[in-house]
């Protein structure tokens, strides 16, 4: 600890350039960004292409979607707590709102992949039609995207375990997280607007 | 236990299969035995395998991208040859599923691992030393990057020798790629070779775009960066955008593999032309991702060479980011035939008309520089202005492509082969090659041979003419790509043509590396040894400090006045090294196995998921999770060079040039 401290003490006056990480995780995401424009894409393709299974209207519940919402939006309230308790250095506060989000997006996770089973198990699963392919695809992306946000937490959670203070590559990685994090929110409005309403009206 | 793996995915009964093995086998031990009798793997290890500066990781690529060429060109040669035998009745030496195997590595391995990692190696030698900076924005990244491109090369000729490759052609279209017509692993190893090195181009991309926005000497504004700098900075932002499109493109097919989806299939509702709309939103970027830092790399070597700034620097800069914009909306040219309509059509074919606007600026604006200029026929000149002979006819036969109603009559033809060939080997490759003599003794410490270098131009260029013009003909007289035999004596006699040029670049290939060898041989020749770091009196940064440069590129951090500092510092009497003045202690990474480790497991992860081996598979990708892992915990990345350390080091370099000067 006391080493690191005197490490960040030492970039401080010696580093011309502020550190590039948040501006390279942000362009990560934009090209993140790129292959769910393409996966949206693709779903508008092959939205009519039901190839004699269910329509949209037949297998959503829009009930049990409206929760996943509802989870989701609400756990990036809850990161965004995190992230103003790492700014005031309050560890234990950030680590209890993180545990809060995580807890949320296993939720969210959860309830996905109990949609999800209930298709299958009714044969509407993703080889059953090309709709069905793009709408699996592109919503399971979302969920895999999820599920590697919330190892990422644990893994933050894990890193500042018994920490008194966060130096400033941690609260970096706070931060990429926190872009991570409502950016699958803002895919997920899109989900959910696209997908879900559109197929169901 | 090992899924669809068993004894019989081991092609012993091909004896070209054999031969090659054997070859493989014996030049990969006599590597390994020379390594181990010189004891170097511990400096291997060290200083190469998880090395985090940029220089030693572009070497490392185009050595990698040079094995490709190899490979690439004995795909290339032994098709030849089959056209130039398998003809009225004869079946040739090569049966049709080998025989599309090969077209299919060929064109994979060239655009993937040939051009794509050349094209990385140099942008990593390069590009922080132009602008000033002590290495890239995340140097762990670019080990990463480098290692994932090359285990997916590795993958690519594990093919050969357990199982096969696939036979879909290079961009792998269904419904032939799908499980229904392709239920051999070929087209598994094409999608997780081409899904795993997307992977390590997407980073590269993140890394350098960041690098050039954010790391720049100070007072290098953006117009006064260097042009292979702004032609780098525009193939980043094409990186960015296209290769998600790609990630996505072999994903979709992937799952119509692996879960039975129906994207493309034909039946369920799939639709195979949208994935030629997805792979070719990634595929027209993605050439102009391969030729912009070429035509940067031309413009550093024409005004080096012609001993004047460039002419035009603002129109090149504003031509690349043209071709930069307008590369996005042209896709549809590749398939004109799909039948969108004419209006679509006319509409595409237009803009990819349009783009020959921007690249005839650059063209004139090269010819300007010479116009007038001090010019010196140094090998590396020869690449260049074989090139823009060369890049003109293609960039000419590429305008009557784009006309829609000409594709209908030219597509899928010879003239297509003939055309691209036109535009990557005249204008990608030597571009790649020039660059390479360029920059050549800024890596080493010494300059490649001239004589040979000469003469390999002299074989390429000529071969590529004698090669590749009787396939515009054959277009003409209605030969379709892929074939395997034929029987129209009219053909006949243009592939023996095309057959004797491809001994001919054979030759140039010979004389390149006969040109490594010399050079490596005669490198300390007072007449190759480079002292200055300068050995063009060429105009940017990187030639203002010594070659090789030493591992934190700048004691001082250069101060930029002006476009081509460094020849405004000579003029002006400025030491941009500012020799001798206030060093301080340097921060820099520490290197790391983790990029080799991210790399190993992931390549056992898509082996795993090639061959069904699911537990291997698993093995893979905990492995990478726990790599990453690991990497994130480890706060234990970087150090400070001390100044005692800095001051030794500059000092030899300062006297390194005084004894230069002295012999002057």
């Amino acid at each position: 600890m006391a080493q690191n401290m005197t490490a960040d003490a030492a970039h401080a006056h010696d580093e011309h350039h502020e550190s590039p990480v948040v501006f390279g995780f942000w362009l990560y995401l934009m090209t993140d960004c790129i292959i769910f424009g393409t996966l949206f894409a693709v779903f508008a393709v092959l939205r009519d292409q039901f190839a004699g299974g269910p329509t949209g209207h037949e297998v959503f519940e829009l009930s049990g979607v409206g929760i996943e919402t509802a989870i989701l939006l609400f756990s990036s309230i809850t990161y965004g707590f995190g992230m103003i308790a790492a700014h005031e250095n309050k560890v234990s506060t950030m680590r209890t709102w993180l545990g809060v989000t995580f807890l949320l997006g296993l939720g969210f996770l959860f309830m996905e992949i109990r949609e999800f089973s209930h298709m299958i198990a009714e044969g509407n699963g993703p080889d059953r039609s090309a709709f069905l392919s793009a709408f699996f695809t592109l919503v399971g992306t979302h969920g895999l995207h999820v599920t590697c946000g919330l190892l990422w937490m644990a893994v933050l959670l894990f890193q500042t375990a018994g920490k008194t203070e966060l130096n400033e590559r941690m609260i970096g990685k706070l931060t990429c997280l926190s872009l991570f994090w409502h950016f699958l929110d803002i895919v997920w409005i899109c989900v959910f607007t696209f997908v879900y309403l559109m197929s169901v009206i | 236990m090992l899924g669809k793996l068993t004894l019989s995915a081991i092609p012993y009964d091909v004896p070209i299969l054999v031969g090659t093995f054997i070859g493989a086998a014996i030049a990969g031990l006599a590597v390994v035995g020379l390594i181990t009798y010189y004891g170097k793997w511990g400096y291997l290890w060290r200083e190469w395998l998880t090395s985090v500066d940029h220089k030693r990781i572009g070497v490392m690529y185009i050595v990698v991208a040079l094995v490709a060429l190899f490979r690439g060109f004995a795909d290339a040669i032994m098709m030849r040859s089959q056209l130039a035998l398998a003809y009225a009745g004869n079946p040739g030496y090569l049966p049709p599923h080998h025989y599309d195997q090969i077209f299919s590595a060929h064109g994979t391995i060239m655009i993937f691992f040939m051009a794509m990692a050349f094209m990385q190696g140099l942008m990593n030698i390069v590009v922080p030393l132009q602008i000033g900076a002590r290495d890239v924005a995340f140097p762990f990244v670019n080990t990463l990057s480098f290692w994932m491109t090359t285990i997916s090369f590795l993958l690519v000729n594990v093919s050969l020798f357990i199982g096969e490759f696939s036979q879909c052609g290079w961009l792998a279209y269904p419904p032939l790629s799908e499980q229904q017509f392709s239920p051999g692993v070929g087209v598994d190893y094409y999608i997780w070779a081409v899904q795993l090195s997307g992977v390590g181009t997407l980073l590269t991309g993140v890394n350098f775009f960041a690098t050039i926005v954010k790391m720049r000497a100070p007072g290098m504004t953006y117009m006064r960066m260097p042009v292979f700098t702004w032609t780098i900075f525009c193939t980043t932002v094409l990186i960015m955008v296209a290769f998600p499109i790609l990630t996505v493109a072999m994903g979709l097919l992937g799952l119509d593999r692996y879960l039975g989806m129906h994207f493309f299939t034909n039946d369920g509702g799939g639709n195979q032309m949208l994935y030629l709309s997805v792979i070719w939103g990634w595929g027209h970027p993605e050439v102009y991702i391969l030729v912009l830092p070429a035509f940067g790399a031309f413009s550093e070597i024409t005004q080096t060479f012609s001993r004047k700034p460039l002419f035009g620097y603002k129109t090149m800069v504003y031509a690349t980011a043209s071709i930069m914009v307008l590369s996005l909306v042209v896709w549809v040219h590749h398939f004109f035939t799909m039948g969108a309509g004419p209006n679509v059509n006319a509409f595409f074919g237009i803009m990819t008309m349009v783009i020959a606007v921007p690249t005839g600026v650059k063209i004139f604006n090269w010819l300007f520089t010479m116009y007038k200029g001090r010019i010196e026929f140094h090998a590396t000149m020869y690449w260049v202005i074989g090139f823009m002979i060369t890049f003109s006819i293609g960039g000419m036969t590429g305008v009557m492509l784009a006309i829609p109603a000409s594709d209908f009559v030219l597509h899928n033809s010879l003239f297509v082969i003939a055309h691209f060939h036109n535009v990557i080997i005249g204008g990608v490759y030597f571009g790649y090659v020039a660059a390479m003599n360029f920059w050549f003794p800024k890596a080493f410490g010494f300059k490649l041979n001239e004589a040979w270098g000469k003469r390999a131009f002299w074989c390429w260029f000529i071969g590529f003419y004698v090669a590749f013009m009787p396939l515009y003909v054959l277009g003409f007289e209605g030969m379709t790509r892929r074939m395997n035999h034929y029987d129209n004596p009219e053909w006949h006699p243009w592939l023996l043509i095309a057959e004797v040029g491809a001994v001919l670049i054979a030759c140039g290939i010979v004389c390149q590396l006969t040109q490594l060898y010399v050079s490596i041989r005669d490198r300390n020749l007072a007449e190759n040894r480079d002292l200055t770091g300068d050995p063009w009196n060429a105009r940017t940064l990187e030639w203002s400090t010594s070659s090789p440069p030493p591992f934190y590129n700048f004691a001082i951090l250069p101060e930029v006045h002006e476009l081509d500092a460094f020849a405004h510092d000579k003029e002006a009497g400025i030491d941009t090294r500012q020799a001798g003045g206030n060093y301080q202690p340097i921060h820099m990474p520490k290197n790391t196995a983790c990029g080799f480790l991210i790399g190993a497991f992931s390549f056992v992860l898509g082996f795993g998921a090639i061959w069904y081996i699911w537990w291997l598979a698993a093995v893979g990708l905990i492995g990478v999770i726990a790599t990453v892992i690991a990497r994130s915990s480890d706060n234990d990345v970087d150090y400070y060079v001390p100044v005692s350390e800095v001051v030794r080091i500059e000092q030899e370099h300062t006297h390194n040039l005084m004894a230069a000067q002295a012999a002057e």
